[in-house]
């Protein structure tokens, strides 16, 4: 499997470290009100059949964390980004959400 | 003995003469033969014996499916069991030796489990073990591990070297026959960078072992062109000896290329093997069939083979099965079998065609239709046949073809299933779209024509095409064929595994029809071959049994490896020193100066104890802490991880790694840090400092050092972008050692260049930048794990060794020595300080006596959920001391603790020790331990229960700090 870092290029797979799912976001209060929420980000999981975004650690590389997408039954990767640029893209679209 | 060569023909060159070994025997055989030929060649028919019945058995292949004739090639430490004669390549100076038998291939007494194969029926291993225990262990089990089981593997180092490598085409092209020919050609000509492998010695495939003609030549002679024209295209790699034996994710073909297996020793500098990643665009598989064999009573009587490898033997090897043969099957090709055998002067007796309406013209052969062999007669060799219609013919030997299965294998690696056709009576490869195409007969193109056709279509793949050229087709009709049920003997299906056709019904009545079930109860398709040969006459007579279709019964799974991997080829060249990379600290040299005993710690090699004289672990390390506390020692802790963190938001952010806060700490302090989980657990603790306001240097646990970077990296890019810092690990840019005792200060007074070092000047826990021996820049912390007034101090790497000899010198009038991590460990359970056996990925800072820590100001990693009720639970085990109520007693490590009056059971458990030293300080054992509600029950005691090595003391609770509880020595 060959993953597209953005600074590296095309790197094989066994140069990054997987943590899963990059869909749940960390909440942003500590609010006693706000337990659920924190326990849906650190336990729940979806376990979609099909397109997913996966945190990827190119640790054997240029350490950037990246969000890669994969298709979980087929193992296509179809891109990847910056761990940075998804969290912006994310709150962009929580931002839009509100408005 | 009788030579069965021929006298011409054949790709084997006759002017060489290759000495070789069977079973001590010498033979003679030329280049260009396997082992398989070259003994078939010698009259050697007998090759192996059967794994269960001990049956004798020959060759039935000329190829990787071959079940049968499996031999241990080479000796020492380069002996390789359960290798396949007939791929094999002969070399001279060959050694081989024959598996399975004992005390000898001819005379072999676990034969007798033939005469009790009522015994050894479907099912067999389950119905076993059902028996008494008893039974089994002494009287089953060392019976048949003797008797049974493969070759043996050498218990000696292998000497070869084994390589990896990666490698890049735009089509890879799998099998070069000629399909895989055609296939290649395509690809090349429009520019393409194509690889073509094949298992083979020698590229070609079945146009090595078939009488073919294309474009007015020899099949042979045509391949040959194509495979120079291929040769001379600068992006084109030849790889014969190569099998691809997996597909995997994005198009990863994994891949074994055979070096040097075909010679007696390696040539200097290259490889046995090579263990490939191949990445192709797309790729081609152009594998070919395999020929079924026909579920006949005696199949496995040496002299019984695939009618197509009797071909092969023939036609490439110039080599007869026998003097005289019986050609059996139930589709044209046996026509096209009794034709070359009758070339090579092969006398064929019969024909026996088991359709009653065969059209195809048996060129003077006389002909039986509408029968079918029952049973082959034999022992060691066939003598004669008897046919389902009574008669009766003496043979040397019989050619079988029950059809051909498509060699679809890798196609269905990925998890797709093969599709039934009921014409072609074959399992057709699924489709796995453009990236993996199948061509040929790999795809149940049956036709000469159609191959190369499909080949040149497959390997243009929509762009530029080339023609296929013309060629001679023979003939093909096929009606099933798969078992004769007339047989009175033993009719095989797994050859190498001795299951038989009517294990397959027996499993289906016994209520294992599930294709998958009836393969593990029978052990159809188990052994080493995967049943390349016999399973989809295994699924036909399971579908028979239970009146289903073909379809519905299905194959069983298809896994890598497609043939068997050696572990040499997947350990590569990392073996032994090589497996990992060694970590030395600065402070190595100096340590072995210094006489340490080194310890592996994850990668790190750390200075363990400094014995002296005879001192054994205990002494040496008991010896340095009392030089350590009575006066000064220096102990290495390079290992420790160093984060360099600097910018604006520097203090921010160790906030939020943190559970306690870093953006209050004073410049030139230090502070210890607890590290949470974003569950709430402990995850790493440490000591920071700060070195300027936007500038700190963080430490972490050995163990953890990578995996906190990690963290790091991950919660500053993703959870926390919008933070104004930069870190960098430098673990291997300092040096550091901890200098400890009454008299540490005195010693590294002598270092400063220009500090002073006081009370006030270097107050306990201040961080400072300093230079020493006259301008070396170096960070020197008061910091101490030890308990003593002790401090840390860095230097760049490079002056590591220089400075601890320095340190050494200084102390020597107060008698220093260097200690090692055992005298640490001791120290820091003297003192109660937690470790690794107490951050162990279970416990909570108020676990560890820490909930004060944990600040309710801020956010940080695991604030939430560490509030949860199960985490702040008071009953939750905490960090306590444990020491035996008789000091003569001793306390070990993972013993449990239990009230006083609990039965030692797990049922009573209470908590476990998590660390012990022997302290010279106290002169007794002391440890710690993790214990239900510990803190309130401090005096309590228990028993402290070692079931595993069988050992019961008592022991007291205690205050975590065995010693100077007052912490009077730290600040003295
Ligand atoms: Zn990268």
């Amino acid at each position: 499997m060959l993953i597209p870092c953005p600074h590296c290029g095309t790197r094989p797979v066994e140069e990054f470290t997987f943590l899963g799912d990059a869909a749940p976001t960390r909440p942003t209060t500590n609010d006693p009100s706000s337990m659920e929420a924190w326990y849906e980000y650190v336990y729940l999981r979806n376990n979609p059949r099909g397109t997913i975004d996966e945190y990827a650690h190119h640790s054997g590389g240029c350490r950037a964390w990246l969000v890669v997408q994969r298709n979980t039954e087929t193992h296509e990767v179809y891109g990847a980004v910056t761990a940075r640029a998804f969290a912006s893209r994310k709150e962009a679209v929580a931002k839009g959400e509100q408005a | 003995m009788t030579s069965y060569r021929l006298d011409k023909g054949g790709l084997i060159d006759r002017e060489s003469a290759l000495r070789f070994t069977f079973d001590g025997a010498l033979h003679i055989g030329r280049a260009g033969d396997t082992l398989a030929s070259a003994l078939m060649a010698n009259g050697v028919r007998l090759m192996g014996r059967s794994f269960k019945y001990h049956r004798p058995r020959g060759v039935i292949t000329a190829g990787a499916a071959e079940p049968n004739a499996l031999v241990e090639l080479r000796e020492g430490g380069r002996k390789e069991a359960n290798t396949r004669a007939t791929m094999i390549e002969l070399y001279d100076g060959l050694v081989a030796k024959s598996q399975n038998n004992w005390p000898s291939l001819n005379f072999d007494v676990g034969a007798i489990n033939s005469l009790a194969s009522s015994m050894f029926v479907a099912g067999f291993y389950y119905k076993t073990f059902m028996w008494p225990k008893s039974f089994w262990e002494k009287i089953y089990e060392p019976i048949i591990r003797r008797a049974a089981g493969l070759g043996t593997a050498s218990k000696l180092p292998d000497p070869d070297k084994y390589e990896k490598s990666y490698a890049h085409c735009d089509v890879l092209v799998i099998g070069s026959g000629p399909t895989g020919l055609m296939a290649a050609l395509a690809a090349a000509r429009q520019g393409k960078r194509v690889i073509l492998a094949d298992e083979g010695a020698r590229l070609g495939g079945s146009l090595l072992n078939e009488q073919e003609e294309i474009g007015g030549q020899s099949g042979f002679d045509w391949s040959q062109g194509i495979i120079a024209e291929l040769a001379s295209l600068p992006d084109v790699t030849l790889m014969p000896r190569t099998t691809i034996m997996g597909w995997f994710d994005g198009n990863i073909f994994g891949a074994v290329e055979r070096v040097s297996d075909h010679l007696r020793v390696p040539d200097p500098y290259e490889p046995r093997q090579r263990y490939w990643k191949i990445h192709a665009r797309r790729a081609v598989l152009a594998a070919g069939s395999e020929e079924r064999p026909v579920a006949f009573g005696g199949n496995d009587i040496p002299g019984v083979m695939q009618a197509s490898a009797m071909r092969t033997y023939a036609n490439r090897y110039a080599v007869a099965a026998g003097r005289s043969v019986v050609v059996f099957g139930g589709n044209d090709s046996i026509y096209r079998t009794a034709r070359d055998l009758r070339f090579h002067g092969i006398h064929v007796e019969a024909i026996v065609d088991s359709r009653k309406d065969a059209k195809a013209d048996p060129g003077g052969v006389h002909v039986i239709r509408g029968a079918m062999v029952a049973d082959a007669v034999g022992g060691k060799a066939v003598k004669s046949v008897h046919l389902t219609n009574g008669m009766h013919i003496n043979c040397e030997a019989v050619a079988m073809s029950g059809g051909f299965s498509p060699i679809v294998n890798l196609a269905c690696h990925r998890g797709k299933k093969p599709m039934w056709d009921a014409n072609l009576l074959a399992f057709l490869p699924p489709d796995n779209g453009e990236a993996f195409t199948v061509a040929g007969s790999a795809a149940g193109k049956m036709l000469l024509s159609e191959c190369l056709a499909d080949g040149a279509a497959k390997g243009a793949a929509g762009g530029r095409a080339i023609e296929a050229p013309r060629c001679r087709d023979e003939a093909f009709a096929i009606s099933p064929l798969w078992w004769v049920k007339e047989a009175r003997a033993k009719a095989f299906i797994d050859y190498q595994n001795d299951a038989t056709a009517m294990d397959l019904p027996l499993a289906a009545r016994e209520g294992y029809s599930d294709v998958e079930l009836a393969k593990r109860y029978t052990t159809t398709g188990m052994a080493t071959d995967q049943g390349k040969l016999g399973n989809i006459n295994a699924i036909a007579i399971l579908a028979e049994a239970t009146g289903r279709t073909m379809d519905e019964v299905g194959t069983t799974t298809f896994r890598p490896f497609y043939t068997p991997v050696s572990f040499g080829a997947f350990a590569g060249p990392f073996t032994g020193h090589h497996f990992q990379p060694v970590r030395k600290t600065p402070l190595h040299d100096w340590a072995e100066e210094q006489g340490a005993v080194f310890v592996e710690t994850g990668l790190w090699m750390r200075s363990s104890w400094f014995p002296r004289e005879a001192e054994d672990w205990l002494a040496s390390a008991s010896r340095e802490v009392l030089t350590t506390r009575g006066s000064v020692g220096i102990c290495d802790v390079s290992t420790l991880g160093k984060i360099d963190v600097q910018g604006k938001d520097a203090g921010q952010f160790l906030d939020k790694l943190y559970c306690n806060t870093f953006s209050t700490l004073a410049v030139s302090k230090a502070r210890y840090g607890l590290m949470l989980r974003e569950d709430g657990i402990v995850y790493d603790d440490g000591t920071t400092s700060r070195l300027a306001e936007d500038h700190y240097v963080m430490t972490t646990t050995t163990a953890n050092a990578a995996k906190v970077m990690a963290q790091m990296e991950f919660a500053h890019q993703a959870l926390f972008p919008d933070l104004d810092v930069t870190y960098v690990s430098v673990t291997e840019q300092w040096a550091q050692m901890a200098v400890a005792g009454p008299k540490s200060r005195a010693t590294l007074q002598k270092l400063m260049d220009e500090l002073v070092m006081t009370d006030e000047t270097v107050p306990y826990m201040a961080a400072l930048e300093v230079t020493i021996m006259h301008g070396i820049p170096a960070r020197l912390f008061r910091l101490s794990f030890s308990g003593e007034h002790a401090y840390e101090l860095a230097v760049p790497a490079d002056y590591g060794s220089m400075a601890a000899r320095a340190v050494m010198q200084a102390g020597e009038e107060f008698g220093i020595c260097p200690y090692g991590v055992e005298a640490l460990s001791i120290m820091r359970i003297e003192k109660g300080h937690v470790a690794g056996g107490e951050l162990n990925g279970t416990t909570t800072a108020g676990d560890l006596g820490m909930g004060k820590m944990v600040s309710t100001k801020k956010d940080f990693i695991g604030r939430m959920m560490a509030q949860r009720p199960g985490l702040v639970d008071p009953n939750r085990q905490q960090v306590v001391g444990i020491r035996p109520v008789d000091p003569s007693h001793r306390i070990r490590a993972g013993a449990h603790l239990l009230k006083k009056d609990d039965t030692p059971s797990l049922a009573n458990d209470q908590g476990y020790v998590t660390g012990v030293a022997w302290s010279p300080m106290l002169n007794m054992w002391v440890g710690l331990a993790l214990f239900a509600n510990g803190r309130a029950r401090h005096g309590e005691v228990v028993q402290v229960w070692d079931g595993l090595r069988g050992h019961l003391v008592l022991g007291e609770i205690c205050d975590p700090v065995h010693f100077d509880k007052e912490n009077k020595r730290l600040h003295a």
